[in-house]
């Protein structure tokens, strides 16, 4: 590793930070978009859901939550697009620098955006009624998987940020990301799901992920589902990882 | 070693392909330390392909490349240290002020105190009333030269230009010439690109010509207006007629540096 690779992606993160706090805009829309899903279940499908929950905005937050880093990330692959587009991508890649914390840097600053967003929406939640009786340790456990999640979708987000022909292209990639809560426990429980999909749902990471958040805010046991959405978090990361890179060092030499 | 340490820049036989598409077939040129070496070429020529592998971006498919006495494949960590390259869109940060993009490179190119660089570098270009500002609200000219003002900074030996003045006004381009100029004069090695003729009459103090990726001639202005073989009036058709209007009319009052209006006072 680089002498300079811890001092050059912190000077590196000040930038793409800086490039945040300048446009709060991106933080506010992705916020806004899954606030409003939110606002629709609760108060328009929320009374005809029968979840076997009390309250539909505890059983919907983790959820939303996925939403909302799925759709933050798009901002990620944006952001690395547009300096890919500009030129100052080149100019720090022929710079004596850690070429990595390029990278880094954006991936740390998605990091932060996200965070962001995510206490945003969960003020939100707490207007509209969400209530948890969760512990420290319950809390920092949700953040944890949180974190995790950022990151696996981050680095896919990359790989749009890194090899896409437009801007449009950059971004489209999380549409589907978007969407794939709803194939989940998500909204509303998977039992009443016909068999093939019941199975997908059942089996596909959102859905582990959101049980286990939402077990975590209702002081439930979390039984496996933790440890399943651990597995499939830190296998997306990696994996995700990975193709970024090997995308970058093709894309810089 | 002798050879090394004259010149600044050494290229032999590179080659480079993208995919089916053979870019560069075999380019030798070498550039004297403390010149300026013009590399003119229409677009597609592979001038950038050129600069981005002097600048370590890419690799070439054959040949060798020194830059400041550094292989470009096997020290390239070196080469970076040694240049620095404005690339063909001006490479500055959008969003930040013109300060905070001179103090960012300051910072990752290690040096102490950012700030008085920048304050230093901010008048030297004439930036210092608009340093604070967003680069977003800069004009052509001044984000040219806020991105050559980066390039500057930690005084790297060699710097690359690509196409320093496309897009610009003439009062902008003439802008450009002079910072360029400043800098050879200081002793800088710099390499430029340009599809201008006039440009590469103004600044350099060698010439060659980049064409479907052979340098086809290289000597300074005087040697190369001496070639015009018939033969390759065949070849290029159109530019040898347009570039011998086109080096009268500026040839002739190109001495003020006001190059770029000139064709229209000869014409009046």
């Amino acid at each position: 590793m680089n002498k300079h690779f811890f001092g050059d992606t912190t000077v590196l993160l000040g930038r793409s930070l800086r490039h945040i706090t300048r446009s709060v805009d991106t933080i506010v829309t992705t916020a806004v978009m899954p606030i409003a899903m939110m606002l629709m279940f609760v108060y328009v499908f929320g009374g005809a859901i029968d979840t076997g929950s009390d309250s539909y905005v505890n059983y919907l937050l983790p959820g939303i939550l996925l939403i909302t880093v799925a759709s933050g990330i798009a901002y990620t692959a944006f952001r690395l697009f547009t300096d890919m587009q500009g030129g100052i991508f080149e100019r720090f890649q022929s710079m004596p620098i850690a070429r990595s914390s390029v990278l880094w840097a954006h991936v740390l600053t998605s990091l932060v955006a996200n965070l962001i967003s995510l206490v945003v929406v969960v003020l939100v939640a707490l207007l509209m009624g969400f209530r948890s009786g969760a512990g420290v340790l319950a809390w920092l456990s949700v953040a944890g998987i949180l974190i995790l999640f950022t990151l696996a979708l981050t680095w896919i987000a990359v790989i749009p940020g890194l090899t896409a022909k437009s801007v449009d292209g950059a971004s489209a990639f999380s549409y589907p990301l978007i969407f794939l809560p709803f194939l989940s426990s998500a909204f509303v429980p998977t039992d009443t799901m016909p068999g093939p999909l019941r199975v997908f749902a059942e089996h596909q990471p959102v859905t582990s992920i959101v049980n286990a958040v939402r077990n975590l805010f209702a002081e439930q046991p979390v039984g496996t589902d933790i440890w399943i959405a651990l597995a499939w978090c830190v296998g997306i990361l990696v994996v995700a990882y990975v193709f970024a890179m090997n995308t970058y060092r093709r894309k810089i030499s | 070693m002798t050879t090394q340490q004259a010149h600044a820049i050494q290229v032999r036989g590179v080659e480079k392909a993208y995919k089916e598409l053979q870019v560069l077939r075999g380019v030798d040129f070498t550039v004297t330390r403390g010149s300026i070496f013009a590399l003119l070429g229409s677009n597609g020529a592979g001038k950038t392909t050129l600069v981005k592998i002097l600048s370590t971006l890419l690799k070439a498919d054959a040949g060798t490349v020194r830059v400041n006495g550094f292989d470009v494949a096997t020290q390239a960590a070196d080469v970076r240290e040694s240049i620095s390259l404005t690339g063909q869109f001006a490479a500055v940060d959008e969003i930040l002020s013109g300060r905070e993009n001179l103090v960012l490179v300051a910072r990752l190119r290690h040096l102490k105190d950012p700030g008085r660089i920048a304050d230093d570098l901010l008048a030297r270009f004439s930036l210092t009333d608009a340093g604070a500002r967003k680069v977003a609200t800069y004009s052509g000219g001044m984000r040219r030269r806020l991105d050559i003002a980066m390039s500057l900074i930690g005084n790297p030996p060699i710097v690359f230009l690509d196409e320093p003045t496309t897009g610009l006004d003439p009062q902008a381009r003439i802008e450009v010439w002079q910072a360029v100029k400043e800098l050879a004069a200081q002793g800088t090695t710099v390499l430029l690109t340009t599809q201008y003729l006039d440009e590469a009459e103004q600044l350099a103090d060698r010439i060659a010509i980049l064409h479907e990726g052979r340098i086809l001639v290289n000597g300074t202005l005087d040697e190369l207006k001496q070639l015009l073989p018939p033969a390759k009036v065949e070849y290029v058709e159109k530019q040898p007629t347009l570039e011998d209007i086109f080096l009268t009319l500026v040839g002739a009052d190109g001495k003020n540096g006001d190059a770029g209006k000139d064709p229209i006072s000869a014409r009046k």
